[in-house]
């Protein structure tokens, strides 16, 4: 009896320090030991992404000196919308400068801007801004159509699946991310060349119409998809009222 | 006694005569009254609404939004459903066309979906509880509600439990289902689908009745340890064995196999390691067509029909290489591998080429003893305890029945018959996708093995279990989407045993049956012409020459090309089209000229096919110059009219022609004929 009880108090000293040990490990206590002048992307921006989703590529931002050399072991955090997931979301820049972090976005469709941050020597904070895309139902269904029917041609990148028709069209067709252009073009203009192809808004003949094989849906979902990418982002003209 | 004063003194001060105890009755009464109608007047949801009163104010379209709004609880009911959503009380904006800029929540338009609000409320996608008219209680999980919100990166789910067969726009249920049959999930688990099938495995593991006439024991055993250090897009799990019960096991394999007749060969020439040879043999086969190597960059160049090659030769047994070059069906019948007709030499050269795809490392530290009896038999029970043979056929060991849990209604399991790890969000897509990821961790002894999915894999196969749930299995039938039932169309006949032979269905699909890497042949007797057909099977040459995955050449005999060809032409014919509807030669030169102005002008149809070789370049579509030789006539004007119709899902778009300009175009079409066929001939 006497005998239980120091072994009753063994178990408990040691259950505390395994509790107090567990706590004691540092989450994120990662201490900069070098700092940079300059955060600059190295890869990771502008991806496209269904929401709630993570991005496809890490995002990969890096910590640059004054001669724009990789520095090691600077601190970088991430921050975003809320809802935004970054594993992990802060850390120290590896031998060449570079961070990396997987991103996933939040459940409304839309841009989501997140920022990577950095502190210089003197202690001032070093902000990089990055845009990441999250489609919506339509806007993905759009892109599985953009993928199927357009991409062939207005894609300009080849894969080893898919070899990219841009480089044969004398009338070159416009990537889907060209907002300079594709931001003018109003949401029936969009329609038409679409259903009947390209002579319809005087444009290459080469652009066949589609209206009698994508249903009227699909067309909708397809410019949903272009606005969604275009760079720069498309910007609604809003409802006009009629003024007396 | 003071404080019973004082007490007294209150009590006398409040009710000391009748007068003051009625008013202070009438007071306490009014407070109480009071009590409802503030809870109400200070709701959340009331709070919401104001928010969204006063948003509305500031926007362009104000007048608009305010004479849409509707104070008060609102509610969708559906009855058939049992559904009672209050969430549009606060989620005001909904429907609300102009409000898809908002950035906040719960203002916000509800995004383009296929379906209304009315329809089916909100619970059926969103799940949580409708109706709730607090936040906490709508979105979480609670004491009195176990089913939280579902997060926006699972919502597929929902349309994965009507739509049971492949749907438009919902890319990760496709994939968490393909991801579920590919790598086996089903061959353990049942899954009871709502309409009373199983769900079906799409993999094909091996037997392993024969394996040591196939393999080493030093292979199996490096292979058990850890299957991705073979081929790193191998579908086998790991299963963590220890050295130990990999030796056993591996012991066991092999002194369980039995020998097959004519599964291993022995050819007159030694196997010639000529990497030329090989590789451009390799190349002419098409094998990449399905099988993947790693190049030097690490990068995986072929299909995924058929395993990896990389390291094939630590693998196989060169005799048993040959064999199955010669003639795969006879070690593995039921196999997706073509039967190439190969001679000797050519089965020489390229086991030759498949035999020095070695990595030194693989099987460089395996060395086994003799095994024993009592780790044989031990071998055998450890094969029965992981249930190896659920997946693969392996002699004198039952399949198991009921492996492992029954997964049909995974997706609406309740939290409490759940053990989460420590630190995990206690919600039931966590504990999912926390199960697929590291299944071991959930216990000691577990059996489910290690997978190497991708943090996107395993999102998508949480997607599709969730979409497995009760409530898919009580919607009323009219709501029920069932899938396309799986097509056993099988050809008939001599033919149908060398389609067979020749795996055709590995590749092209014919009635609904078959794979999708090639053209869907089912109409294939009214498109081609016989010469050309024949031509083809003799030598095929591709028709979109930047493709990567081709047909290979199978150096069939003429008697077999034959057999093929007088079947595809007479059985594989559309009621919709007569072949003989349209001559193949002797339009009028008008006609034809008028073709040649529509297809490079009113049309544009060299964006995407190439005519003239020196200046076309559209890549997209089959090579037409040599289409007059190819195809029918009235095959090439159905075609024109309506592409869809003969082949659904290609992307021709439908130009909705004219009778006057398919003709045309199809009297140019038919002219542009094969011009090495005379020279040919000559020769």
């Amino acid at each position: 009896m006497i005998l239980r009880w120091p072994a009753v108090g063994m178990v408990l000293s040691v259950m505390l320090c395994a509790g107090c040990a567990r706590r004691a490990e540092p989450p994120s206590a990662s201490k900069a030991t070098g700092f940079g002048s300059a955060l600059v992307e190295s890869s990771g921006g502008k991806q496209i992404t269904a929401v709630g989703m993570a991005l496809p590529q890490p995002v990969v931002v890096q910590v640059n000196d004054d001669q724009s050399n990789g520095v090691q072991g600077a601190l970088v955090e991430f921050s975003g919308a809320a809802g935004v997931a970054f594993d992990p979301v802060s850390g120290l820049t590896d031998s060449s400068g570079q961070f990396t972090t997987s991103v996933s976005l939040d459940g409304m469709a839309g841009r989501y801007q997140i920022v990577a941050s950095t502190v210089s020597e003197a202690g001032k904070k070093i902000d990089l801004k990055l845009e990441e895309i999250a489609l919506g139902y339509q806007e993905g269904l759009g892109r599985q159509l953009n993928e199927k029917f357009c991409e062939r041609c207005h894609n300009p990148e080849s894969t080893p699946e898919r070899v990219s028709n841009y480089d044969n069209l004398e009338v070159k067709p416009h990537p889907f991310s060209e907002g300079d252009t594709l931001n003018k073009m109003s949401d029936a203009d969009l329609i038409a060349i679409i259903t009947h192809g390209g002579p319809a808004l005087n444009k290459s003949p080469l652009m066949p119409p589609y209206g009698y094989t994508l249903s009227k849906t699909e067309i909708q979902a397809l410019i949903a998809y272009i606005r969604a990418v275009s760079d720069p982002p498309y910007k609604t003209p809003g409802l006009v009222y009629a003024k007396n | 006694m003071a404080g019973n004063g004082k007490s007294g003194s209150l009590w006398q001060r409040l009710f000391g005569d009748s007068v003051r105890a009625f008013g202070v009755v009438s007071v306490l009464f009014l407070i109480s009254l009071a009590i409802a109608p503030a809870k109400n007047h200070f709701s959340e949801w009331r709070h919401y609404q104001n928010q969204y009163l006063k948003m509305a104010r500031g926007r362009g379209e104000a007048i608009t939004l305010q004479r849409h709004f509707q104070g008060d609880i609102q509610q969708i009911w559906v009855p058939d459903l049992a559904v009672v959503d209050r969430c549009t009380t606060c989620h005001v904006g909904l429907k609300e066309a102009s409000l898809a800029d908002v950035g906040r929540q719960p203002f916000r338009k509800h995004p383009v979906i296929p379906h209304t609000l009315d329809q089916y409320g909100c619970v059926i996608c969103h799940r949580g509880q409708g109706a709730a008219t607090t936040v906490e209680e709508a979105h979480s999980s609670t004491l009195a509600w176990e089913q939280p919100i579902l997060p926006a990166k699972y919502i597929e789910s929902s349309c994965g439990q009507c739509h049971q067969g492949e749907v438009a726009g919902t890319p990760q249920l496709s994939e968490g289902r393909r991801l579920i049959g590919r790598y086996g999930c089903v061959h353990c688990h049942t899954v009871k689908l709502p309409d009373g099938t199983t769900l079906k495995g799409t993999d094909d593991p091996p037997s392993l009745s024969h394996i040591a006439d196939k393999t080493t024991r030093e292979w199996i055993y490096a292979w058990l340890k850890n299957p991705q250090a073979y081929a790193t897009t191998a579908t086998m799990p790991n299963f963590k064995l220890r050295d130990d019960d990999a030796r056993d096991i591996s012991a066991f394999l092999i002194a369980n196999s039995t020998p097959r007749d004519g599964d291993t060969l022995t050819l007159s020439q030694k196997a010639a390691a000529d990497p030329t040879a090989g590789a451009s043999l390799y190349g002419e086969s098409f094998c990449a067509s399905c099988h993947a190597v790693q190049n030097a960059a690490g990068n995986l160049v072929g299909g995924d029909v058929g395993p990896e090659l990389t390291r094939v030769g630590n693998k196989v047994k060169p005799k048993w290489l040959q064999a199955w070059l010669r003639n795969p069906r006879i070690y593995d019948p039921g196999t997706a591998m073509p039967h190439y007709r190969f001679n000797d030499q050519q089965v020489a050269t390229l086991s030759g080429f498949l035999l020095a795809k070695t990595d030194s490392d693989l099987l460089a530290n395996v060395h086994l003893d003799p095994a024993t009896p009592e780790q044989i038999a031990h071998g055998k029970r450890l094969v029965a305890d992981y249930g190896c043979a659920s997946c693969h056929e392996i002699g004198g060991i039952k399949k198991p029945e009921n492996f492992a849990p029954e997964l049909g209604r995974i997706g609406s399991k309740p939290i409490n018959q759940l053990i989460f790890l420590p630190g995990m969000p206690h919600t039931l897509p966590d504990y999912i996708a926390g199960k697929v990821r590291n299944p071991r961790a959930f216990a000691a002894g577990l059996k489910m093995p290690q997978y190497s999915f991708t943090t996107v894999q395993i999102d998508a196969i949480t997607t599709t279990l969730l979409s497995l749930n009760e409530r898919s299995h009580t919607l009323p039938p009219s709501l029920m989407m069932a899938a396309t039932p799986q097509s056993s169309y099988e050809p008939a006949g001599k033919a149908g045993q060398l389609m067979h032979d020749l795996a055709c269905f590995s590749c092209h699909r014919i009635n609904g049956h078959g794979g999708d890497m090639a053209p869907d042949l089912t109409w294939e007797g009214s498109s081609v012409q016989r010469k050309w057909l024949q031509d083809f099977l003799k030598n095929p040459n591709t028709l979109r020459p930047v493709l990567i995955r081709r047909m290979p050449k199978f150096n069939l005999s003429d008697g077999e090309i034959n057999e093929l060809t007088d079947y595809i032409m007479t059985v594989y014919q559309s009621p919709a089209i007569d072949r003989d509807s349209l001559p193949l030669a002797g339009y009028p030169q008008v006609q034809v000229e008028q073709g040649r102005q529509l297809f490079y002008s009113k049309y544009g149809c060299q964006s995407c096919h190439i005519i003239d070789t020196k200046a076309d370049k559209g890549y997209i579509g089959p090579t037409l110059t040599q289409v007059g030789s190819r195809l029918t006539a009235a095959w090439i004007y159905s075609w024109l009219k309506n592409p869809q119709t003969l082949r659904s899902g290609t992307i021709e778009p439908n130009r909705n022609m004219s009778d006057e300009d398919a003709r045309a175009l199809t009297a140019f079409l038919i002219t542009q004929k094969e011009s090495g066929t005379q020279e040919a001939k000559k020769r």
